[in-house]
């Protein structure tokens, strides 16, 4: 109870002390609220994971009824999480705010919605009265359109936003119906009313609630086809904002569905195909297009449709297995899409933090115009190399690890699987390995163009690296990054407490099967050590070896041609050509070409911006028909008072009329029904 | 740790094997058995040129792609002798080591602003793209027919079973030795010969490496070829004894050179256009074999 005040009481004082500060102090007190709130709610959930659930009702009011806070190990788990996330993107992000402390206003907002933010986010985790979680939801989809918008005089921005805004309320629509539909069969708001729901409506109904509740928190999440937001908002963000929203804002949608998948247990396997049809789509087609973008930030964004995918494989397969009582599968499932979703936001974060440097040095996220940055940024680009590395699922970084639980996963229950089924567990491997691969063409490139070779553009300023204090966040999360990669034990040892929630959903059960694994991470850390030693251990040799040899620099061989050469450098457009020539039936490009003509050539241009052929189809094409049918209307906007005046003169007759003629019209079917 | 000995072993011999086959082939003197071994030597003992364009990643990136492929083979048995690292799912570890090594040396080419490089390291990567599901799947099918999912595991399992196997073993060989061309950009896929870097794949990513880089990247290429060809030995023999297995073993490597030898002097480089279709082949052929599987346990529909 008192923590909880607690918890509400400090976002309320930086608040109301934040008019008092001078400008540059605003973030940091807000920082500080931050901290202080992350501080107490990791310190219940640590609590938690230590064994002692949490749970404090409030006595609410008529309409929403008792509000519960109940803090289980998944609550706790991705309380962690967002904490973590929070905590660095702040801290980064005071540092990036420096250049606009001129726009005083948006600070504030700012900073005021930041702090809103991760209170929000963090009571997610916790509230389980679905009147308030609605809200909350609603805060929080409201204080991400506020950080969003940071640069609002920008007209993408706002466009951006906006479409972030409206696709939000779709997601809350879809929550609310489900929410309603079982507070109005069950007379209660509290989450374990959806137990209730389940258990009294059997299995094709709870489908249903479970697939209004599953698009609901895909919106969020950004599964294909819902993440048409994701590409425009993830870009016009602030880079801090762009790391949390993709690396714990997104994550709450995973939580939910596995909130309503603890909530629900039934139909397990039937939601398991569900969810891994939707997962192995987002995955690939995410980073299919990821390839295309020549927006660095745009990239990212598509990055985490891809790795939502990722998670997506992970609780699918969690749930067949728990569905078909095979529960090494689905330890392992839920294993990988837990960890996953904890190394996800720790390298897309870190890949947003450094796109954001990226971005204060030269001013632009556009891959063509960059190049060469490791000389100047050499730090940033280390950084953003070990995330890269990380997120294409390479050892010895977080992400194989999640990946390989996954992949373990598919491969134990390949045996066990039925002839229609097998070749639903072969296409999810093939699944996997393409996105691993498209992810290695994806990142090779942008970090190849971006920050090796030599420099595409010419930059009228200097570009050099950021401040310590800036840089000093991403030094944290790569330790993670390295850390979980090294250690994996250590980490699935914290996760196999949320996942027992899960575990525990099979009644015949009586111990988790998390057991074999440890040795097998085990050795592949042992491996990873291996690997590390060994490559320090040549790379010593190398060193003494050419100490004794004459080493010089000189130009890079052009194969015979000695004259300018940066022009001729490859781009991110001639490097992922060959990839697109193959894939076009699938990908959506748009040109624009002035070729070369006539002996004399005056001017020629070429200009390509890849689009996404699912936006096409699901959100433009109904638009331009919406608005085709709406156009028919426009006559009635004609600008005339006189006529508006008329309109409103008709409305208020007709609110008197109909229930007039509403009386007279019941009276006209009943003597029809006499005759 | 035998099977890592082996491999070695293997790799001494097996690239003057294919030098050997492709000169007598084609009626030259050629080079000695052992001739690329003393190119090695003598690259190791030579300064080395770097470009100016260059940063350090450059200058790790051949001693990572070089220690990846050590790593990888320590995770492949030989017969009864287990990997130094063998657990269950080894093999997606084994794909992986490799595939940072190529990640190093795809951005390692990046680095030097060349254009001719870019456009090997491009086609590097979508390549092993392709190649890599064709993997992945065959050894699905093999843990689906043993029920292991470990190297070692499997391989023993394998020869347990009937003729049949057999017959997917040949398969799966011929996809194993298809994608070690693949791996080591050779004929069909890539002329390691050619003159012209327009048509390189892997040569031109490491024009500009010298000295005891190169050294380190061509030794890796050698231990790649006796890498796969120790899986595919592993796909017929199973666990007999090492009197036995020895000898086979080396005369498997034998064979998997001559034939690629063999097919480096008869057969002209695809189109590189055509490269993308012939490696999804592969990915075609490995589900024939995952559908073979199927007909064996009795669950194909």
């Amino acid at each position: 109870m008192e923590a909880l005040k607690l918890f509400l009481t400090i976002p309320l004082i930086a608040f109301l002390a934040m008019p008092f500060m001078s400008i540059k102090w605003r973030g940091i007190v807000a920082y500080l609220a931050v901290i202080l709130n992350a501080i107490l709610s990791s310190y219940i959930a640590i609590n938690v994971l230590g064994g002692e659930n949490y749970q404090f009702i409030f006595s609410g009011n008529a309409v929403t009824g008792e509000i519960p806070v109940r803090i289980d190990a998944l609550s706790a788990w991705f309380i962690l999480i967002i904490n973590f996330t929070i905590l660095t993107g702040g801290l980064y992000g005071i540092y990036y705010m420096r250049e606009y402390l001129t726009m005083r206003n948006s600070i504030t907002l700012h900073v005021t919605a930041f702090i809103l933010l991760h209170t929000a986010l963090l009571s997610l985790c916790g509230l389980q009265n679905s009147i308030v979680f609605l809200l909350t939801w609603e805060i929080m989809a409201l204080s991400a359109f506020v950080l969003v918008i940071f640069e609002h005089n920008k007209v993408s921005t706002i466009k951006a936003g906006i479409n972030f805004l409206i696709q939000s309320h779709v997601s809350i629509i879809f929550l609310l119906l489900g929410f309603v539909w079982v507070a109005a069969k069950t007379g209660s708001y509290d989450f374990l009313s959806i137990s209730q729901f389940t258990h009294e409506h059997g299995n094709s109904v709870s489908l249903v609630l479970f697939i209004f509740l599953f698009i609901g928190f895909a919106i969020k999440a950004g599964f294909v086809p819902f993440h048409t937001w994701l590409p425009y908002a993830h870009p016009a963000a602030p880079a801090h904002v762009s790391g949390i929203m993709s690396g714990v804002l997104i994550k709450i949608g995973i939580y939910g569905i596995l909130r309503v998948i603890l909530l629900q247990n039934t139909n397990l396997e039937v939601i398991g195909y569900i969810i891994i049809a939707f997962s192995a789509i987002s995955g690939i087609y995410g980073v299919m297009l990821a390839i295309l973008q020549h927006n660095l930030k745009r990239l990212l964004a598509y990055h985490s449709i891809e790795n939502i995918g990722i998670i997506g494989l992970g609780i699918g397969i969690g749930c067949v297995g728990l569905g078909t009582q095979n529960l090494i599968v689905a330890s392992l499932g839920f294993a990988g899409a837990l960890l996953h979703t904890l190394n996800h936001s720790l390298f897309k974060s870190q890949l947003f933090f450094s796109a954001g440097i990226v971005y204060q040095a030269t001013h632009t996220v556009q891959i063509e115009k960059l190049g060469g940055l490791i000389k100047k940024m050499p730090q940033t680009a280390f950084l953003f190399l070990i995330a890269a590395l990380a997120i294409s699922g390479l050892p010895p970084f977080n992400g194989f690890i999640s990946e390989f639980l996954i992949y373990s996963g598919l491969y134990n229950w390949l045996p066990s699987a039925d002839s229609g089924i097998i070749i639903t567990v072969i296409f999810s491997i093939l699944a996997l390995v393409l996105i691993g691969g498209l992810a290695l063409l994806c990142f090779t490139k942008a970090f190849g163009i971006v920050f090796l070779g030599n420099p595409r553009h010419q930059f009228k300023h200097q570009i050099s690296e950021a401040s310590f204090g800036q840089i000093l966040p991403l030094y944290f999360i790569t330790a993670l990054i390295v850390a979980i990669g090294l250690f994996p034990n250590a980490f699935l040892t914290i996760v196999s407490k949320p996942l027992n929630l899960f575990i525990a959903l099979d009644q015949n059960n009586t111990s988790t099967s998390i057991g074999g694994n440890s040795e097998i991470l085990q050795m592949i850390s042992f491996s990873f050590a291996l690997l590390l030693v060994f490559t320090a251990i040549i790379f010593g040799i190398r060193q003494m070896v050419q100490r004794k040899h004459a080493i010089s620099a000189d130009e890079t061989w052009g194969c015979g041609y000695t004259g300018e050469t940066k022009k001729m450098q490859y781009t991110a457009n001639s490097f992922a050509r060959s990839y697109y020539k193959l894939f076009r039936f699938i990908l959506l490009v748009f040109k624009k070409e002035k070729t070369v003509e006539n002996v004399f050539p005056r001017h020629a241009e070429f200009e390509s911006s890849p689009y996404d052929k699912i936006e096409k189809l699901l959100i433009d094409k109904p638009i331009q028909s919406i608005r085709f049918f709406m156009g028919k209307f426009t006559f009635l906007q004609n600008g005339r008072l006189q006529y508006y005046i008329i309109y409103g003169i008709t409305f208020i007759l007709a609110i008197i009329a109909i229930p007039l003629l509403y009386e007279k019209l019941l009276q006209l079917i009943e003597i029809l029904k006499h005759l | 740790m035998l099977s890592a000995i082996l491999i070695i072993l293997a790799a001494i011999f097996y690239t003057g094997i294919i030098n050997r086959t492709k000169s007598i082939a084609s009626g030259r003197k050629g080079p000695g058995l052992f001739q690329h071994l003393s190119d090695v030597i003598r690259l190791f003992k030579k300064g080395a040129v770097y470009s100016k364009t260059t940063s350090f990643i450059f200058q790790i990136a051949p001693t990572i792609y070089f220690s990846t492929v050590v790593i990888a083979m320590l995770l492949v048995p030989i017969g009864n002798s287990k990997g130094l690292f063998s657990f269950q799912g080894d093999f997606i570890l084994f794909a992986y080591i490799l595939a940072l090594g190529k990640f190093f040396s795809i951005i390692a080419a990046l680095d030097t602003g060349s254009s001719f490089e870019g456009m090997g390291a491009s086609r590097e990567a979508l390549f092993s793209l392709f190649a890599e599901p064709a993997f992945f799947i065959l050894m699905g099918s093999l843990a689906l027919l043993t029920g292991h999912t470990s190297f070692h595991e499997i391989f023993s399992a394998l020869h347990l079973g009937s003729y049949t196997t057999y017959a997917i073993a040949a398969l799966g060989s011929f996809v194993l030795v298809m994608i070690s061309m693949v791996e080591n950009s050779r004929m069909p896929i890539d002329d390691p010969k050619t003159h012209l870097e327009l048509t390189m794949i892997h040569e031109v990513m490491i024009l500009d490496n010298s000295g005891f880089d190169l050294g380190l990247i061509l030794i890796a290429g050698y231990l790649k070829f006796a890498i796969y060809a120790a899986i595919v030995f592993n796909l017929f023999v199973g666990t007999i004894h090492y009197e036995y297995s020895i000898p086979l073993f080396f005369f498997t490597q034998f064979i998997l050179a001559v034939f690629m030898g063999l097919v480096e002097s008869f057969m002209a480089r695809f189109r590189m256009s055509h490269n993308p279709q012939f490696i999804m082949a592969l990915s075609s052929v490995a589900l024939l074999i995952f559908f073979g599987v199927l007909l064996i346990i009795g669950k194909f529909i």
